[in-house]
Formats: C-alpha cells, sequence, structure tokens
C-alpha cells in the first residue's frame, strides 16, 4: 500500500508538473499568463489523433509534428491575439481564456467527445516494480518530466536565448537597449510553452481519454501548481508538483477518489488566502504588495 | 529615542533583490521640525518615504516610532489617521472632474470624519474650504474647473490639499517642487511656512536644492541608502563625502 | 486643385450646454437628456404586453435576457472597482442554492427565499472573495474561476443539496406577464441604482480605488473595506439572479455553477462596454436574445461567444455603447483643409 501510494503519488506529481511546465514557462519567461493553456493542451491531444488515425502517419512522427504544430499555435496566439493587448494584464487573460473556451469549446462541437478518442500507449504492458503494478507509459511520464525539468533549467540559466528571455521578463526597459526584441522573444517564450503543454499532453493522455473537460482541469492544476509553487519559480514549481501529487493520492486512497480533484482547488483559495506568493515564492511583493 | 521627538527612525534597511534601497539609516525628529531630505537619484529617497508610510515593509529589526508607537508593520491608511501624510510626485486626479471633487475622496477617511464631523452632510463644501487653505481663490472659477486643464502647479496645491484634509502632525512630501516654475515654488513658499508656523512637522524630499533650503534649517543626505550627513544646510553641502557624492568624482584642479 | 477634407467632430449644441448643469435652459435640452432613459424605460416596460406578438416563447427568452443582464450589471460594478470575475457563476450559483435549499427543506416560499437567497448569498459570496482583495486583480480572476468549479465538484462528490441530481419540483413563480415585470423592474431598479451610485461621491471613492489606490490609502481609506462592499452591492443583483432562475425553472443543480453563467455575462459587457452600464444592459438585451436565434448551431454558441469576446477585448474594447452614445451627442461633418497651414 505504502509503496503504491510512493509510486502513483510520484507519477501523479511528474503528471502535475508536466501539465504546469509549459504554463509556468511562458509566465516566467515573458510575464504573460496564458489562459489558453487548456486548450493547447487538448488539441495538441487530438491533433496527434488525427495525424495518427485520419492521416496514417507513424505514431512518433505524428507526435513530433503535434509538437510544432501546437509551438506554432502559440505564436499565433501571441501575434495575433496577445501583441494587441500585451501590458493590459487583465486583458490579456480575458482573451487567451476565451480563445481557450473556443478551441475546447470547438472540438466539443464537432463532436470530439466518444470512447475512440485516445492515443495509444508509447510502449504497452507494465511492468512489477517492488509489487507494484506500473504500466510503462507512467514510467515514460516520470521520465519525461525529469528530462524536461533538467532542460528547461538548463535552457533557462545557460543557453543565450534563455537568458535574454529571462532579462526581458526582469526589465523590459534594459533588456531593449541591449538588442533584444520584446516581441520576439514573447511569441518565442509563448510557443516554447504551448509545445512544452504539448509534448506532456501527449505522454499524459495515452493514460485514458481524451475528454475536453480536460481542457477546463488542466488550466486549473497549471495554476494552482503555479500559484502554491510561486509564480516565476521552477524549483517552487516541482515542489508544489510533488506536493499537490501526493495530497492528491492520499486523499484518493483515505478519503475517495471523488475528491482527488478538489484538492488542487481547495489548494488555490488556501494559498492565495494564507500565502499568496506561494510556497518558494520570488515575489513577497505580492504579500507585501500594498 | 529622545521622549520629545515625534519621529524616530531606528536602523531602517529596505533591500530588493541584491540591491540595498536603505541601509540601516536612523534618525529623529522634533516636532515642528522642517527636515530636508536629499541625495543623487537612486539614493533611497522615496524608498524612505515609502517605509515610514507604511507602503513597503523593511527588513527585520527596523522601527519607526512615531510619537513612541512603533508604525512598522501598520497599514499605510492606519497610518495616515495616526497622522502622517504624505504626497506624491505623479499627481492623477480625475481630469475631467472639478477640482474640488477630487478631494472629497480624501474626506471620507474616519479621521477626517471623525474631527470635522458635525455637518458631515456637505462635502463639497469641506472640499472648497481645503482648496481656499492652498491657495485657490474662492470666488474664482478655479476650484470649479476640471483637473485636467489646471496648470501643473495648481495640480501639486492639489496633491497639499489632499494631505492637509487629513490635518497631519507630520507631513511628508516628496518631491513637491519638481515641475514647477520658480514664480509657482515662491508662490507657494508663503504656503508651506504658514503650515509649519501652525505646528506641522515638515519632512520634504527634494532635489531643488537652493529653494528647499529657504524652509528648511536640517537636512539629511542620503547616498546609496545610507545617511552620509546630518545638519544644517550649509554645513551639510561643505561636507567632502557630501560632494562627492553629488559631483561623483573628485576632479583635481590644474596644476 | 480638389480641396481635400477632413471629419470634424463636434458636440451637439444641446450638449455643450447641458454638460456640467446646473439649470436647463429649454423643454429641448430636458427632452434631450430624457429621452434615452425614457425609451429604455418605456421600452422595456411595454414588452410584456406584446404577448400577443412576440409569443410566450419570446417573452421567455427576454427574461432570461433579463436574468444575464442583472450578472452583466454586477460584472461591470466590480469592474468598476478594478476586480474582473472570470467566474460570475460563483454568486449566481450560491443565489440559486441557496432559494433552492430553503424551498425544498424547509418550504419557504418565493417571497421569502428569493430576498434571502439574495442577501445571505452576497454576504457569504463577500465572506469567500475577501481575504483575496489584497492581491493583484489576477488573483481575484484566479479565484472567481476556481470557486464555482471547486463548488460543483464538492456538491458531486458530497452529494449534498441533491448531489448530481439538484433539488426539483421547486415552487414556481408567478406566470407570464408577472414574472417578467418582476425581473424587468429588478433590472431597472439596479442600472439606474448602479449609476446612481457609481456617480455619487462613494462611487468617486470606488473610481478611485481603481485608479489610484495608492492615493487613496495615504488618504486614510481602507481600500480593503471598500472593495468588500463594492463585492456586496455587486453580488446582490448577481445572487437574486440565480434565486430568480432556480424558481423559474422550479429545478436547481450543478449547472447553476457552470461556465455559461461567468462567460455570458462578460461577453455582454465587452461587446456592450465596460464602465457605463448601459453597456452591459445593451450587451445582455442583445446577444441573448441573438443567441436564442442560433439555437440550432448547439454548442457552437459558446464558441461563438468567446470568438467575440476575443475580438471585442482586443480589437474593440471600449464596446458598442460608447460609439452610441458618441453618435448622439456629437455630430461629424467633412470640414475642408485649409492649404498651407
Amino acid at each position: 500500500m505504502i509503496v503504491s501510494i510512493l509510486i502513483y503519488g510520484l507519477v501523479n506529481s511528474v503528471i502535475l508538473i508536466l501539465t504546469a511546465l509549459g504554463f509556468s514557462l511562458t509566465l516566467g519567461l515573458s510575464r504573460v499568463a496564458n489562459f489558453a493553456h487548456g486548450g493547447i493542451y487538448v488539441s495538441s491531444g487530438l491533433v496527434a489523433w488525427l495525424l495518427l488515425r485520419r492521416v496514417g502517419l507513424p505514431y512518433p512522427l505524428a507526435l513530433l509534428l503535434t509538437v510544432l504544430i501546437s509551438g506554432l499555435l502559440g505564436a499565433l496566439i501571441y501575434r495575433l491575439i496577445l501583441i494587441r493587448v500585451r501590458g493590459i494584464e487583465l486583458s490579456e487573460v480575458i482573451a487567451t481564456f476565451a480563445v481557450g473556451v473556443a478551441i475546447l469549446e470547438f472540438f466539443r462541437w464537432l463532436g470530439f467527445v466518444t470512447y475512440e478518442f485516445n492515443l495509444p500507449s508509447f510502449i504497452p504492458g507494465r511492468v512489477d516494480i517492488a509489487g507494484v503494478l506500473i504500466d510503462y507509459q507512467r514510467l515514460f511520464i516520470i521520465g519525461v518530466g525529469l528530462v524536461l525539468a533538467l532542460l528547461l533549467w538548463f535552457f533557462s540559466h545557460h543557453t543565450k536565448i534563455g537568458l535574454a528571455l529571462r532579462g526581458i521578463a526582469q526589465d523590459e526597459y534594459t533588456a531593449l537597449t541591449l538588442g533584444i526584441e520584446s516581441d520576439w522573444a514573447a511569441t518565442l517564450s509563448v510557443a516554447l510553452g504551448s509545445s512544452l503543454t504539448a509534448v506532456a499532453a501527449v505522454t499524459i493522455l495515452p493514460l485514458g481519454i481524451i475528454s475536453i473537460n480536460t481542457g477546463y482541469d488542466v488550466l486549473l492544476i497549471a495554476l494552482a501548481v503555479a500559484v502554491v509553487g510561486g509564480l516565476e519559480s521552477t524549483v517552487g514549481l516541482v515542489v508544489a508538483g510533488i506536493v499537490l501529487g501526493y495530497a492528491m493520492v492520499i486523499t484518493s486512497n483515505f478519503v475517495g477518489p471523488q475528491w482527488m480533484m478538489v484538492v488542487y482547488l481547495v489548494a488555490i483559495v488556501l494559498v492565495l488566502a494564507i500565502r499568496p506568493s506561494g510556497i518558494l515564492g520570488q515575489f513577497k511583493e505580492l504579500e507585501e504588495r500594498v | 529615542m529622545s521622549a520629545s521627538s515625534i519621529l524616530t527612525v531606528s536602523n531602517l534597511t529596505k533591500r530588493f533583490g541584491g540591491v540595498y534601497a536603505v541601509s540601516d539609516l536612523s534618525f529623529d525628529l522634533n516636532p515642528g521640525e522642517a527636515l530636508g531630505i536629499i541625495g543623487p537619484n537612486g539614493s533611497g529617497k522615496t524608498t524612505l518615504v515609502n517605509l515610514i508610510t507604511g507602503f513597503v515593509k523593511p527588513e527585520r529589526g527596523g522601527r519607526v516610532f512615531f510619537r513612541d508607537r512603533n508604525i512598522i508593520g501598520l497599514m499605510p491608511y492606519d497610518i495616515a489617521n495616526l497622522g502622517i501624510a504624505r504626497s506624491f510626485q505623479m499627481v492623477r486626479p480625475f481630469t475631467h472632474l472639478p477640482a474640488y471633487k477630487n478631494l472629497v475622496v480624501s474626506l471620507f477617511s474616519p479621521k477626517v470624519r471623525k474631527f470635522k464631523g458635525g455637518k458631515y452632510g456637505d462635502r463639497d463644501e469641506m472640499a472648497i474650504d481645503l482648496l481656499e487653505e492652498v491657495g485657490f481663490e474662492r470666488d474664482s472659477f478655479v476650484p470649479y474647473k476640471a483637473a485636467g486643464s489646471l496648470p501643473h502647479g495648481y495640480l501639486k496645491r492639489l496633491e497639499l490639499a489632499r494631505c492637509l484634509a487629513l490635518e497631519p502632525d507630520l507631513l511628508i512630501l516628496d518631491e513637491l517642487f519638481s515641475g514647477m516654475s520658480m514664480s509657482e515654488i515662491a508662490s507657494i513658499l508663503p504656503l508651506l511656512e504658514k503650515i509649519q508656523a501652525e505646528g506641522t512637522t515638515l519632512i520634504m524630499v527634494e532635489h531643488r536644492l537652493r529653494e528647499l533650503f529657504r524652509i528648511v534649517d536640517r537636512v539629511i543626505v542620503l547616498n546609496f541608502g545610507a545617511k552620509i550627513a546630518d545638519g544644517a544646510p550649509d554645513e551639510v553641502m561643505e561636507q567632502d563625502e557630501v560632494k562627492r557624492a553629488y559631483m561623483g568624482i573628485e576632479v583635481e584642479p590644474d596644476a | 486643385m480638389a480641396a481635400t477634407y477632413r471629419k470634424e467632430r463636434l458636440d451637439r449644441g444641446i450638449k455643450a450646454r447641458s454638460d456640467d448643469i446646473f439649470a436647463l435652459a429649454s423643454y429641448r435640452d430636458l427632452a434631450y437628456l430624457l429621452l434615452p432613459r425614457l425609451l429604455l424605460i418605456g421600452g422595456l416596460l411595454l414588452v410584456p404586453l406584446l404577448e400577443g406578438v412576440l409569443g410566450l416563447y419570446w417573452l421567455n427568452v427576454i427574461l432570461i435576457a433579463c436574468t444575464i443582464a442583472l450578472l452583466a450589471l454586477s460584472w461591470d460594478l466590480l469592474a468598476s472597482v478594478g476586480l474582473i470575475s472570470l467566474g460570475h457563476s460563483l454568486f449566481f450559483g450560491v443565489g440559486s442554492y441557496i432559494a433552492g435549499a430553503l424551498n425544498y427543506s424547509l418550504g419557504w416560499s418565493p417571497l421569502l427565499t428569493l430576498p434571502v437567497a439574495m442577501v445571505a448569498g452576497a454576504l457569504i459570496c463577500t465572506l469567500l472573495i475577501y481575504p483575496i482583495l489584497r492581491l493583484r486583480g489576477i488573483y481575484f480572476a484566479l479565484i472567481t474561476l476556481a470557486l464555482p468549479l471547486l463548488f460543483m465538484r464538492v456538491i458531486e462528490a458530497t452529494k449534498i443539496l441533491g448531489g448530481t441530481e439538484g433539488l426539483s419540483s421547486l415552487s414556481p413563480l408567478p406566470g407570464q406577464p408577472l414574472v417578467l415585470y418582476i425581473v424587468l423592474a429588478a433590472v431597472l431598479v439596479c442600472f439606474f441604482g448602479y449609476r446612481r451610485l457609481i456617480d455619487s461621491d462613494y462611487g468617486l471613492v470606488l473610481r478611485a480605488i481603481n485608479d489610484n489606490d495608492r492615493s487613496v490609502m495615504a488618504s486614510g481609506i481602507n481600500i480593503y473595506h471598500y472593495k468588500a462592499q463594492a463585492v456586496f452591492i455587486a453580488a446582490l443583483p448577481a445572487t437574486f439572479a440565480g434565486a430568480f432562475l432556480t424558481h423559474h425553472y422550479r429545478i436547481v443543480g450543478m449547472p447553476a455553477f457552470s461556465l455559461e453563467y461567468s462567460i455570458l455575462p462578460l461577453t455582454s459587457v465587452i461587446v456592450g462596454g465596460q464602465g457605463s452600464f448601459a453597456g452591459a444592459l445593451l450587451g445582455a438585451l442583445l446577444l441573448v436574445p441573438v443567441s436564442e436565434s442560433l439555437r440550432a448551431f448547439g454548442t457552437l454558441r459558446v464558441v461563438l461567444y468567446s470568438v467575440m469576446l476575443v475580438i471585442f477585448t482586443v480589437g474593440l474594447p471600449e464596446g458598442i455603447f460608447p460609439y452610441i452614445r458618441r453618435k448622439y451627442h456629437q455630430f461629424e461633418r467633412p470640414v475642408p483643409v485649409e492649404e498651407g497651414s
């Protein structure tokens, strides 16, 4: 039982981290809160499905194309919409939220709502670890999560582009004087965030069916993880993912599975009420914010 | 902390990331004094004002005593109601509303309501009274003009009126003179003198030193968040460190 | 050489005279000011009598439009204080459930449940939101997004208040046209009341908080108390709308917290124009009947709302009403461009 909780908790934690990664990256790199996150997540899954089942591409190619297409979608969202309301935080939120809703409900209207919409696992089958049966897909999730987290950390701290993007997030004017174009940087970071979200989606969705409502949950999960961990802190993201992931699994086991989804919503409310800058928040200004 | 000081700042420090905006600052202020706070750009003057008035929280260990009461941790509105009023550098009134309407908001403070009490009904009347105090001619159109059409000097007086509504014991003015012409400053100086004569303690953060020195008899110089001088204006301006802070590197005279 | 022209905009004479009113110069001035308001009140009050022309179905649609208008007006008031709500269904759902529960368990009639649900619901929502008011606006938006979903999930999990099936067979409201008059009265009271409020000195404090909250704080005013009051005042029509529809449909369930009651008012205000309350009203009265006539499209309508929301947020953030108002108050004429100037 304990081992089962430990392992499934870890899987769940990584799922949460992966889900929130794209959103958090965009937020941290260019201060853009992309509330279309959920829409991008689900649409990635459906695009992958279409490429696989309707166009007939081999699975790996379909996945690769999906990631690229999602990146493109992100860039388009920025170029067509966000760029016009840049700086007006609340318009950004409303506009991207509406885009997300439009995408999700559009797919719902087209009829992508039955059981046939699912993605196959990368490697089918399961393996026994310390007495607990666990799918290869779930192991894959852990692997992908780790690799991505490391890549991301490396990218934002050690590559020129990553540093440039963070520079802009911190001080746009100075970055501009150094020749870093703010709009190009923002486009890039939204595109990157979307691609990451696509990676998360295609890795996680094989666990079940692609359900439209997941889109709304995904947005809230990303927000929950970001808020609990502290906006714009990658370590905070990981810590929050682990905390929430285990909390959800433990709740599911001891209280009841239908309570699992309540956990992250309660987390948002509690954290905002008690410690708004999050566990590892760097911007204590939120609490001090007068 | 002397028993008779109205304001005692003690070991005030504020860090933003790696930068010390204010660094271990301490000073006393006696009732009725007029203190000037000066220093080059970025020396922490406005941060100091924000720290005193509660808009920013200091690092641990810093204290600000207002009449023997530690006000660190209080919200800005509570501090304002205790008797400390501050002005803002950028005045942003409702441009399309008449000047006196802009003051109405400040009449909602609990302190104002308590003391001006009684016929609290007519806020408009009270606002016109306040404007008169700061030099808006009562029987002219000026109080009724749209705030957006007022010249800059009048906007600053409006901001001053907003502070005076609170009937403060300590008035902190953040770069009141900025953007004002020499004649506008000349015409506002008697008002400041009157405020001081009535017993209000004054702190003025300024860049316009010559005008400032006509009002204040004591000056504190900040540089990189630390106090580098404290005394009478002419003495302080002679100090080497002050000169260096304002001028930068000392220039050796040609031999 | 042909002269080139440019368009010049001038206030109509009447408008120029009637701004900053201290006295009206003539009946014409009076009529100019009163006409839009009379048209609105008269027009709305006439509608229920047109049952023969419009049919019961469309009267019902207008009823729904009015409840959405209440939500939109509520949203607009919150926006005037700087609080953007992405989940207005929170207020709607709380009002719905309180009325439903009181009626179901205690048998109270709508005469009681409506006012109680309105006030109690507003109180509860204000208390829930109060801790968040200290944070940046985006966090308020977040909480309003999370709370309705949270309530839905909790109801689903605990099966309280009827669980997924909800509470049904609740007491009905009187039939048309009386019921339509009730909600129309609510809309008119709310509309004119809010406009009065925002134009008053108290409203000025609220607008100042939105515009420059540091200055307001430095004047000794606890902005969080005022924000909380604004939330309460804004919640009232929204909780009322929820309670009203609960009795109108005679059922309350999880859909009371659904996205639809958040997106519709939001879209109404953005399309109509935020800040004037008239825009919110206009938006709701336009969108709901239009969406009703597109009923054949099913869920595609939500897609259309969202797309409209994006287009208006990005392209026409002011909304439709300011355009109409400008046309009423100003006229344009071509004016020759002087050469050599």
